[in-house]
């Protein structure tokens, strides 16, 4: 029998329903992966007593016959999400120690269903960063290694697609604002989708950028991602952002059938400097979904290059207004104070000492181009550029294309403190394929499509219509069937 | 509609050392919603509960906590607006006004300043019979309280008291129309009146629930008016804002005295700086709180939690058709309609509980009559009990009948007096009183004249001076009403002492 932890969601759910396993003995399977995995990185809260009573709850449900899909399948939780009772700190000093007395919507809406909590992950803090390397727990260390060359499993949703990629976890939930499902899924090899924003509720999500943040699952294959998908969105009344529309059956809609379908192809993303390896996955990856049966079409997307910019202004601007609130007056770290101290001094050390160095900057970024005298020329100058940006993909919608196909990272996994030394816009650059879909509110789904010439997995990534995230499932599906894409990387830790 | 005809009153001229000045004022009055529920939370805005007690996950700001509008303090904003004429935007957002204070749990208040949900309207500000003042508003907009911070409960620490954080105001922005201090404190007593009419905010200015920020500046006569043709406010002065007062003695005094300092200011030859001020009562002075300079910049952007505000004109309508009669229309109706002196409609449309009172014991009656008995009895009565027209022990009921035993002559005005004294004080129904009681007036003419003619026959002295001294007669309506225990219709003795005297 294989290993348990190793299942797709799909796999295990099946062998729940045929009686071949019970939920204690996948969760039991998981658990023993993660206490062999420390070296990883990738869980930062271990719940295994919560895992094991879930399970066995899910256990009895399932022996009633009527349990949802996720009933019993055991996933990890971003640190981002409130879970109740249950550290939850955004990988952030200021939030150390604080346990919410509340469950955030998406991980009730699974817990309601009866997945089974294995913990929380890593992740940059406050989901602020590529590589995982913000966190205050450490960085997580990609499965994938090249020699002996420990790397990024990317970020922010890094603990996710660790813990994913090394079969910890059968799926985990992950956050995107600009990239933190799709990018980490690339360099690990796993499939992530950020649903259109408004398809799942940020109540209970720490957030980081509101206008951009949207909460999605990281699998093992696209199917995986369906079901999840399933179980994480739908209209929630506490989240006034969060559309009233009907969810449809994402994991009946993986038919394969992709005839007819119009594939764009925007020029705009082919770099300047962008990896031989990446062009071929691209053209490979073009060439599969043709040969299934799909038109090809060369669209363009003319303010591609302006997304970036505009991004790195909206979402520190937003996210420095959300970051205020921790100021140690309620919960969380408080700096202690010395003699004579006031309110001033207590806001000062206590952010000082509480958020790392890419939240400050971010924080200053944000606090900058919101102030007076600065507002028009960057704030409002991005949100324009958003429209403008968000215009390009109706126009190519409207054009008939149904799906856009690009890479997900301009590169494979790079090496853990490569970037320390870099300007922050090199690492921002990390983003570049990704931030227009979270501009533009798009779903947007990141899966494995090749293995570099190291060895390391290359994604793909397929942009989809608003609210269609059925279409753009299949469309990965024939994709994912089409490159076939079964590397697993060699345990080491 | 009806209206009434009115002057506008004269500016306020404050004399200076050298020269005289006038004042220009514009107000920004905090009023809080009257709603159950905070503005983006489920949590009770019941004053006076424990400290924070009233605190829902979002008001504290916890992490991943999300603001939900309350559809209900919309709806007042709403009837707000259509009670102060004003346009309604159908369209309006919400922005974050950044800044950091302990009582602001979230780092920002939740606005509206680029797109507020009601526009441009007007108050009529009543000076006095026949003068008003029209104050235009620029603006209504939502908006979130912050919560208390007590720095006196201990030597080393504050305390934060969250239970007002979030509850829903409406800031009421109006143009600087408004010419002294007088005016200033009409205009809050107006607009009270109206959001109390509406039952929008409760007005009650204690607990804080009506708060007013003044923007005082001083010009040269003649200024202001060259600013009203064109607009332009470099004809008047640099205005200083005193926050956050809460008493319409306070409103008065504090304009006063930030006049007079700018006043001397000037004329010293000094410039007025653009600050933000505070009024200490108990001195009696405005004092720097910031400069311009330290001015807050407070980053607004839009909020990206909440979508645009977006409403129905026919939610509109249906608000709009729902308004109560407002004051000056039921100040109008009284005068023109049951023929009261527009000071007595004035006094009875203060508060409408008085006016539906007053319109009970009218209904069928005569206005004027109604009017004197609610205005000079009863509420001269309950004044000097400190009590409220919702606390009156004499029905409307009640009173109407007293006013009716007058006008069918079974009581003079002067019984009534006392008639009305036994109803407040012991209750019961007028009618049955007088009757209990024998308190009926005579007006048997027979029984009248037996006892004039028994007053003259014992006094024949009194009857020789009458004769050379008409004016005696009313010794002898006195003698009358003596005898008759004050029953006796005072019209009808007066007649028959005249007739029999031969006067």
């Amino acid at each position: 029998m294989t290993e348990l932890n190793k299942l797709t969601l799909a796999e295990a759910r099946d062998k729940l329903r045929a009686g071949d396993v019970t939920s204690v003995e996948l969760t039991q399977a998981c658990l023993d992966a993660i206490e062999g995995a420390d070296a990883l990185g990738a869980f930062v809260h271990k719940t295994p007593e919560i895992a094991l009573e879930r399970a066995r709850a899910a256990d009895a449900r399932i022996a009633q016959g009527d349990a949802p899909a996720m009933c019993g399948l055991p996933i990890g939780i971003k640190d981002l999400f409130c879970t109740k009772g249950v550290d939850s700190q955004a990988a952030s000093r200021i939030l150390q120690g604080f346990k919410p007395e509340y469950e955030s919507t998406v991980s009730q809406q699974l817990l309601d269903d009866g997945a089974v909590m294995l913990g929380k992950l890593n992740m940059d803090e406050f989901a602020m960063g590529s590589s995982n390397e913000t966190s205050v727990y450490g960085n997580v260390v990609n499965p994938w290694k090249v020699d002996d060359r420990a790397l990024t499993p990317g970020g922010s949703s890094g603990g996710s697609a660790a813990a994913v990629a090394a079969d910890l976890c059968l799926a985990a939930t992950g956050t995107d604002t600009g990239g933190s499902i799709r990018q980490p899924a690339a360099f690990t090899g796993i499939t992530g989708i950020k649903p259109t924003y408004g398809r799942c509720s940020r109540w209970g999500i720490v957030a980081f950028a509101s206008s951009l943040d949207q909460a999605g699952p990281m699998t093992k294959d696209v199917r995986d991602a369906a079901i999840m998908l399933q179980a994480m969105c739908g209209h929630d009344p506490k989240d006034s952002t969060s559309a009233d529309i009907p969810v449809p059956d994402f994991e009946a809609m993986l038919t394969g059938d992709v005839k007819g379908k119009v594939i764009g192809i925007p020029r705009e993303y082919r770099m300047d400097g962008m990896p031989e390896e990446i062009e071929k996955l691209w053209a490979d990856g073009t060439a599969m979904l043709k040969d299934a049966g799909a038109e090809i079409r060369d669209i363009s997307l003319p303010h591609t290059k302006y997304a970036l910019p505009a991004y790195y202004v909206i979402a520190p601007a937003e996210a420095s207004s959300n970051l205020a609130r921790y100021d140690g007056v309620r919960y969380g770290h408080r700096a202690k104070l010395a003699q004579g101290d006031g309110i001033t001094e207590m806001y000062e050390k206590t952010r000082a000492e509480g958020f790392g160095h890419e939240v400050q900057r971010r924080v200053m970024v944000g606090t900058y181009v919101l102030s007076a005298g600065f507002y028009d020329a960057y704030y409002n100058r991005a949100r324009k550029v958003r429209t403008l940006i968000k215009r390009d993909f109706e126009q190519v919608f409207d054009s008939g294309i149904d799906a856009i196909l690009t890479p997900a990272t301009p590169s494979a996994a790079f090496g853990l403190g490569e970037m320390a030394q870099a300007d922050p816009v090199q690492m921002y650059l990390n983003d570049v394929f990704t931030v227009t879909v979270n501009l533009a509110g798009l779903p947007g789904v990141s899966l494995p499509a090749g293995l570099d010439k190291q060895g390391l997995p290359l994604g793909l990534q397929l942009i989809g219509r608003p609210w269609e995230e059925g279409d753009l499932l299949n469309t990965a599906y024939a994709l994912e069937r089409a490159a076939g894409f079964v590397a697993k990387p060699a345990k080491w830790w | 509609m009806l209206d009434l005809t009115y002057e506008t009153p004269k500016p306020k001229v404050i004399a200076g050392a050298k020269h005289d000045w006038e004042l220009v004022i514009g107000m920004e009055v905090h009023a809080q919603v009257a709603s159950n529920a905070k503005l983006f939370s489920g949590a009770s805005t019941r004053f006076g509960a424990e400290p924070n007690s009233n605190v829902a996950f979002v008001d504290a700001a916890m992490p991943g906590m999300l603001p939900v509008i309350n559809d209900f303090c919309v709806a007042q904003a709403v009837r707000t607006g259509l009670g102060l004429k004003a346009e309604i935007n159908l369209w309006s957002a919400f922005d974050r006004k950044n800044y950091f204070y302990p009582d602001l749990p979230q780092g920002y208040q939740i606005s509206q300043l680029y797109h507020p949900i009601v526009g441009e309207g007007e108050i009529l500000v009543d000076m006095a019979p026949g003068v008003a003042r029209k104050v235009r508003i620029e603006r209504i907009h939502l908006e979130q309280d912050a919560g208390k911070s007590i720095h006196d409960m201990d030597p080393a620490m504050s305390f934060v008291d969250l239970n007002r954080t979030g509850v829903a105001l409406m800031e009421i922005v109006s143009r600087p129309d408004i010419r002294g201090p007088e005016e200033a404190a009409a205009y809050v007593t107006k607009l009270r009146q109206i959001l109390r009419y509406l039952g929008t905010c409760d007005g009650n200015m204690q607990n804080g629930n009506l708060r007013a920020d003044v923007n005082i500046s001083i010009c040269r006569p003649g200024d202001y008016e060259k600013y009203q043709e064109t607009q332009d406010f470099s004809h008047l002065g640099t205005r200083c804002e005193i926050k956050n007062m809460n008493s319409m003695r306070f409103i008065q005094q504090a304009i006063e005295y930030e006049a007079r300092r700018q006043i001397a200011i000037v004329e010293a030859g000094g410039e007025v700086v653009q600050e933000t001020r505070l009024y200490d009562p108990e001195k009696g002075e405005t004092r720097s709180m910031r400069s311009k300079e330290e001015a807050h910049d407070y980053r607004y952007f839009p909020d990206p939690d909440l979508l645009p505000l977006e409403i129905e004109q026919a939610w509109v309508d249906d608000i709009a058709a729902s308004l109560p009669e407002l004051p000056d229309e039921k100040k109008a109706r009284f005068v023109t309609e049951m023929g009261l002196s527009e000071y007595d409609a004035g006094v009875l449309t203060a508060e409408v509980a008085n006016a539906d009172y007053f319109e009970q014991v009218a209904e069928g009656r005569d206005g004027k009559m109604a009017a004197n008995w609610v205005i000079n009895e009863l509420f001269g009565r309950l004044k000097k009990d400190d009590k409220d027209i919702t606390d009156s022990p004499v029905s409307p009921g009640q009173l109407g009948g007293i006013i009716d035993l007058i006008a069918k002559g079974d009581i003079s005005g002067k019984i009534a007096k006392d008639l009305f004294e036994i109803v407040y004080t012991e209750g019961g129904d007028p009618a049955r009183i007088v009757e209990d009681r024998g308190m009926k007036q005579v007006t048997d003419t027979g029984a009248i004249e037996a006892a004039v003619d028994q007053i003259i026959a014992d006094n024949p002295a009194q009857v020789e001076k009458a004769k050379v001294n008409p004016k005696l007669a009313g010794w002898f309506v006195g003698q009358v009403m003596k005898a008759t225990g004050g029953k006796a219709n005072p019209k009808a003795v007066n007649d028959i002492v005249q007739a029999k005297l031969g006067l």
